[in-house]
């Protein structure tokens, strides 16, 4: 039963692994090698690929747009859902049932039926091919879903926390930012970490409304790929990037994942 | 039905890196006869439910053996043990009926349908939970719920034990009363042997014909409720059993004699021995104003109603002492005595025999 | 938890009610606004009627482009939630393999979509794939770019690859909250391993697989990047899914309007579901 077990779980990881592999290892072959022969790991190792994108500010400067935006994003998201997701925890108000169903309809929203009016919207307010405008474009998903998650965090502080922090004087704004946030850091931790995720691997907004100087890796690698013909060493070696910061994200985050997930109701 | 015994039985945790093997039962050696309604009394982290788990096998000893009727059961798996056993927190298997969860064990092992019904009405019928027996088991209260995990233990025909581990922690207190005493009756009813395992002295003295007490990873003491508060074996039963607790004092021993506060005290130690240090412990029953007693001060009364706790001290040592209702407490220089019947003396923390001696 | 009301908590929601409805209102408005209206250029626009949504609603295309979105919505549905139990189930509960399977786990959610589209791309390509060399080298003609099935098997796949680790996660964290005294009861009981997952597993795990089944029914409805990276909906049109017609429709043949009824209709559509959902998910626990 127990080598059952552990077949399974390797067999999936090695599943998970497996087109990796072949992304990081063709990243080592030369353009030849990857056409013209079959090999299972790279015979003549070559560091060109990464070379040329360290190198190549058109290469390089996608990733610092990715990652500008995408931190810009998880910042506004988990700062402004911070406040929101201590209203829906904690009181009653007009309307704050539909509103939070509201919130949550906006995660559900298909990203291509946004695409274009995205790409008028922030064309008419002069903020088209920045990065603020594919970080607040993100902010339709990523705030109801911190929203979410934070407030699942909070239900589970005792209200007797607040209630105390009161009447020992503290004003509402002093209590939050000094017990309150301090209370509830692995939650924000787990909010953030989806923030970045979903703003890290979506594409197809952050394409819309980018087309030079915001524009994301992501986007570099798909105009690589259907331009430049065959440059498959190149847009394996840029892929094998883009899975470094996730791989960091997650190594930071692993004792959360389990706990975020059973108590964020993600 | 079996009598259990426990032989030499040790167990460690696996020690966290860095750090010294600790054993959460230290030496264990105990039985349990066949029929009788046991508590397993002791404050928290004093190895209890570690002990529990190594009678149902959920955990097996470092070292040691779990005999059933002088039958090696140490390596035998929990479901062969023919065991129950109630937990602290109800639980119930949420999707199934009441009917559904009494019968669950009864199924697993195979039993017919037409022989598990009756059985399982019977029972149902025992705990009051006729009523509810199509219901879905989610739906109760925790009483309820607590119910059907003891339920679950009684409708098996072959339990050779039933253990509780704090069964009352998460029920209301009015209905706590309840429910300790549908266990006695039920006790009486089945004649299973019982083991109660709890850290509150009123229900295991008002629940067990025999209280095991449990300190630091030994058995302490074993005994009825009254040797436990007569005679306590050792310092840590006198003072976790009695509210308050058994006074203990420091006491020196002169000329075979031992002094307590300034004074002899009557009685001394039945084989010599060299040492000189003694503790001398009195419940607070069994001290009381005497004119010709040892002087003290008087700090505060407490009237509990049908009786008064007084505070006295004397020699920077406060004791305690429980004045009868009727009784006067003198208002000017009061003088206490202790009774030498039930006065015990303590060395390193264990009771030693004594004899009176004159003062 | 009894809330207090509180009409002043309506400032501390005011900040994302703001950012959120400059992202979702307007949009949503301009969408309505060409839904309803003709253009023939020029910015001269003509109020069309429900039109367009007529139009959508009985072509065929639309009617096609749903078939194959719900079969796949489906099909990775069947595969993914008890593959992920599965997992789940077999996952080490304590130790230092914890972390190590978790952290290899959740690998593939935090890669960008359309990188994941390129490395299934070249993962089963039948020249220079290692899947594709594979399962050709096992005697079965197999070329995703030209055979509808092969496509369709490498995109579900490819989604059961990037996905099923978030119903490992959920299920995961599911089963590590589970008491051990459920787990010790039923061994007193004497329950088989099939009736503590069937009696006790499973019914505890009910909220987190709602909340997986949802997820995974919401973004794999939604999904666009993957197989219009990896397949970019072919051949033909076997694997072109709402969005990516939808995309097709808007920006590469610039109807406006009937893309704009076709996106309400797809909203809508996703919208009906998670409604029933959840409210069939909220009467069930209130019980």
């Amino acid at each position: 039963m127990r080598f059952q077990k552990w077949l399974v779980t390797t067999l999936y990881i090695l599943f998970l692994l497996l087109p990796i592999y072949w992304l990081v290892s063709m990243s080592f072959k030369t353009t030849n090698e990857i056409l013209g022969v079959f090999s299972l790991w790279p015979i003549e190792f070559t560091l060109d690929n990464y070379r040329k994108i360290f190198t190549d500010p058109t290469w390089y400067n996608g990733y610092i747009n990715s990652l500008i935006y995408v931190v810009i994003n998880t910042v506004i998201s988990v700062s402004v859902a911070l406040p929101a997701a201590y209203a829906f925890s904690r009181y009653r108000f007009l309307g704050d049932k539909h509103l939070f169903f509201w919130l949550l309809t906006n995660r559900m929203a298909p990203p291509a039926v946004f695409a274009l009016p995205f790409f008028q919207l922030y064309s008419a307010t002069g903020l088209f091919d920045t990065h603020i405008a594919v970080a607040l474009a993100h902010c339709l998903f990523n705030i109801p879903l911190a929203v979410w998650i934070l407030e699942g965090f909070m239900s589970g502080v005792p209200k007797e926390l607040d209630e105390t922090a009161y009447l020992d004087g503290y004003s509402f704004w002093r209590f939050f930012i000094r017990i309150f946030i301090p209370t509830i850091a692995a939650g924000i931790g787990v909010a953030m970490f989806f923030c970045f995720m979903y703003s890290w691997v979506e594409l197809l907004l952050a394409k819309t409304l980018t087309s030079v100087d915001a524009k994301p890796i992501a986007a570099t690698m798909t105009r690589t790929a259907s331009t430049s013909g065959y440059e498959l060493g190149l847009l394996a070696a840029a892929g094998t990037l883009t899975i470094i910061p996730g791989a960091f994200v997650i190594y930071f985050v692993r004792n959360y994942i389990a706990k975020g997930f059973a108590l964020g109701r993600v | 039905m079996a009598r259990i015994e426990l032989k030499n039985i040790r167990h460690s945790y696996p020690a966290a890196k860095g750090e010294d093997q600790v054993w959460a039962l230290e030496e264990v050696n105990q039985v349990w006869e066949d029929g009788g309604a046991y508590a397993l009394l002791g404050p928290s982290g004093c190895g209890k439910t570690t002990l529990l788990n190594i009678i149902s096998g959920l955990l097996t000893p470092t070292e040691g053996s779990v005999l059933f009727d002088d039958k090696n059961m140490t390596q035998v798996a929990t479901i062969d043990r023919h065991i129950a056993q109630v937990f602290q927190f109800p639980v119930v298997y949420d999707t199934m009926t009441v009917y559904q969860n009494l019968a669950f064990p009864l199924r697993n092992r195979g039993m017919n349908h037409s022989d598990i019904e009756p059985r399982v009405k019977e029972i149902a019928e025992m705990l009051d939970l006729t009523e509810s027996l199509y219901n879905r088991a989610a739906g109760l209260t925790a009483d309820g719920k607590q119910k059907i995990s003891l339920g679950r233990g009684l409708v098996r025909p072959d339990v050779n034990v039933i253990m509780f581990d704090e069964p009352l922690t998460v029920i209301d207190p009015h209905l706590k009363w309840q429910l300790r005493s549908k266990l006695k009756q039920l006790h009486q009813q089945v004649g299973t042997t019982m083991i109660y395992v709890t850290h509150d002295q009123t229900e295991a003295l008002t629940f067990a014909e025999t209280v095991v007490v449990m300190y630091e990873g030994r058995v302490v003491q074993v005994g009825t409720p009254v040797e436990l508060f007569e005679e306590p074996k050792h310092t840590f039963v006198g003072h976790f059993i009695g509210s308050p607790g058994m006074n203990l004092l420091p006491c020196e021993n002169v000329d075979r004699k031992a002094h307590c506060l300034g004074s002899a005290l009557g009685i001394a130690e039945k084989n010599e021995t060299q040492s000189e240090q003694f503790q001398v412990g009195v419940r607070p029953e069994f001290v009381y104003f005497d004119e010709v007693g040892i002087p003290v001060n008087l700090n505060k009364v407490d009237d509990l109603g049908r009786y008064k706790v007084a505070e006295v001290e004397t020699h920077g040592h406060v004791i305690k002492m429980i004045v009868d209702e009727g009784e006067d407490i003198p208002g000017e220089n009061p003088r206490i005595c202790f009774d030498l019947d039930h006065t015990r003396l303590y060395r390193d923390g264990w009771m030693v025999e004594t004899e009176e001696v004159m003062p | 938890m009894n809330k207090i009301s509180n009409q002043r908590a309506w400032w501390l929601v005011v900040p994302v009610v703001v950012l959120v409805a400059f992202n979702a209102l307007i949009p949503l408005m301009t969408v309505v606004n060409y839904s309803v209206q003709e253009t023939f250029g020029n910015n001269l626009f003509f109020w069309h009627g429900v039109g367009w949504f007529e139009q959508v609603l009985t072509s065929e295309r639309f009617h096609a482009s749903l078939f194959r979105q719900l079969a796949f919505t489906g099909m990775i549905l069947i595969i993914e939630v008890p593959l992920g139990i599965a997992v789940a189930l077999c996952m080490p509960r304590k130790g230092p393999w914890v972390s190590v399977c978790l952290v290899l786990m959740a690998l593939p959610l935090l890669i960008p979509w359309n990188v994941v589209g390129a490395m299934w791309n070249i993962f089963a390509l039948p020249d220079i794939g290692l899947l594709g060399r594979m399962i050709n080298g096992l005697g079965i003609d197999y070329n995703f770019t030209q055979q509808p099935v092969a496509a369709w098997s490498t995109t579900v796949l490819m989604d059961v690859w990037h996905w099923t680790s978030l119903v490992v996660l959920l299920t995961y964290a599911g089963l590590c909250s589970i008491p051990d005294a459920y787990y010790q009861a039923a061994r007193i009981d004497g329950a088989s391993s099939w009736s503590v997952f069937r009696f006790i597993q499973l019914p505890k795990l009910k909220r987190v697989l709602t909340i997986a089944v949802l997820l995974r029914f919401m973004d794999s409805f939604m999904i666009y990047t993957e197989p219009f990276v990896l397949t970019g909906g072919g051949p033909g049109n076997t694997t072109t899914f709402l969005s990516i017609d939808l995309v097709k429709i808007a920006l590469g043949q610039f109807d406006l309007g009937p893309a704009a009824a076709m996106s309400l209709i797809y909203f809508l559509v996703v919208l009906l579901v998670c409604w029933v959902f959840y409210t069939a998910m909220m009467r069930n626990e209130e019980q």
